[in-house]
């Protein structure tokens, strides 16, 4: 959210959003020095949660290196320093969004040091899978990593950006899959629903991207409302883009949406 | 949903996007030059969309994949190009 205004907050809260999850990435440039991510992390920490906050809206974060930036070894040791002293902020989930972007070496190094960090300090993990043609082989890259540390929960785990051609790779695996909408690039909300109608709902959920290139923060009630179309049920739409969410990042007890109105929610009838 | 409903939700958007694959291809051929890795690897996934059985999706997004298995050298640029230049 850091690279959008406050009427996509003002949208989403009004479009029936509970909770904004943001993970730490690419700012479009490389950074200078990891004083540069020293201010990033504190931004995700602090303002943004700040500024989410007058929407009514409670904002959580992920903190990492994106692995774009992972090339530059010796800025990524030092921004792998600094992490754990900001891991005990009231907002941050866990470890995120690390993972490959053109699966090197140097992205896999820096991939395994992020996982080793996690597993230390017995943080939840969200990872980014390679883009286009990169997306399958690192995806099996990254699978294969996460199966080989002992110390990694599958359940604790999300691997984002799915397409037809990974998410069978990760839910076969245990892991948790993401499906990010956008209007070109990764999925569409059609996409996203044949996926879900062809392997189920457990362990999969829908997210939306609000970065600073052509994406669309409103893309997951959309979507919900083109599961309607499709004749989903209320509680199947509800299931997967809220409950699902809901039972991955409870697992984090920082995590919590306002109880009362998950109770009147719950307590609607179904049509 | 029987396909009769799925056609009146999608055959609409999906008709409008085939024509626009096709304008797609007549603006490259009315242009100068050969095609490159990623005409022939988009080419290549087209064949995929006239065969038979499921997974059309799945099997044009493996055909326009990187199918090696050990990691790169050095990342050399961040961007994607959609197809695998090595094919």
């Amino acid at each position: 959210m850091v690279s959008r205004v406050t009427d996509d907050y003002a949208a989403m809260v009004t479009a029936g959003c509970r909770a904004v999850c943001e993970p730490a990435f690419w700012a479009g440039f490389d950074r200078s020095s990891s004083q540069g991510f020293y201010d990033y992390f504190c931004q995700l920490t602090d303002y943004e949660p700040r500024r989410a906050a007058q929407f009514g809206l409670p904002h959580y974060s992920w903190l990492c290196l994106n692995p774009k930036e992972a090339e530059n070894m010796s800025l990524a040791e030092e921004v792998l320093a600094m992490i754990p002293s900001f891991l005990d902020r009231p907002n941050v989930l866990g470890i995120g969004e690390i993972g490959l972007n053109k699966n090197s070496r140097n992205e896999v190094t820096i991939f395994e040091k992020h996982v080793e960090l996690a597993v230390r300090y017995n943080q939840m993990i969200l990872v980014h899978t390679p883009h286009l043609e990169d997306k399958w082989k690192g995806t099996r890259l990254i699978v294969d990593m996460l199966k080989r540390n002992q110390g990694v929960d599958p359940a604790r785990v999300i691997i984002d950006h799915v397409e037809e051609h990974t998410v069978d790779i990760v839910l076969d695996a245990g892991f948790w899959a993401g499906i990010t909408l956008y209007p070109q690039s990764k999925c569409t909300p059609s996409r996203a629903i044949d996926m879900v109608e062809i392997y189920g709902a457990q362990r999969l959920w829908l997210n939306c991207a609000c970065d600073w290139g052509h994406s669309d923060s409103l893309a997951v009630p959309k979507t919900a409302i083109e599961m309607k179309k499709r004749g989903h049920s209320e509680a199947a739409i509800d299931q997967l883009i809220y409950g699902n969410p809901l039972q991955f990042l409870r697992q984090n007890p920082k995590f919590h949406v306002d109880e009362t109105i998950e109770e009147v929610h719950r307590d609607a009838p179904q049509k | 949903m029987d396909r009769s409903r799925i056609t009146d939700l999608y055959f609409a958007e999906a008709r409008s996007k085939l024509i626009d694959l096709a304008a797609f291809l007549d603006r490259i051929e009315r242009s100068k030059g050969t095609d490159d890795f990623r005409m022939k690897a988009f080419r290549a996934a087209l064949l995929e969309l006239g065969t038979a059985g499921p997974e059309k999706a799945k099997k044009i997004l493996l055909a326009l994949s990187d199918p090696t298995e050990e990691p790169v050298a050095q990342a050399g640029t961040k961007s994607a190009s959609g197809a695998w230049a090595g094919r």
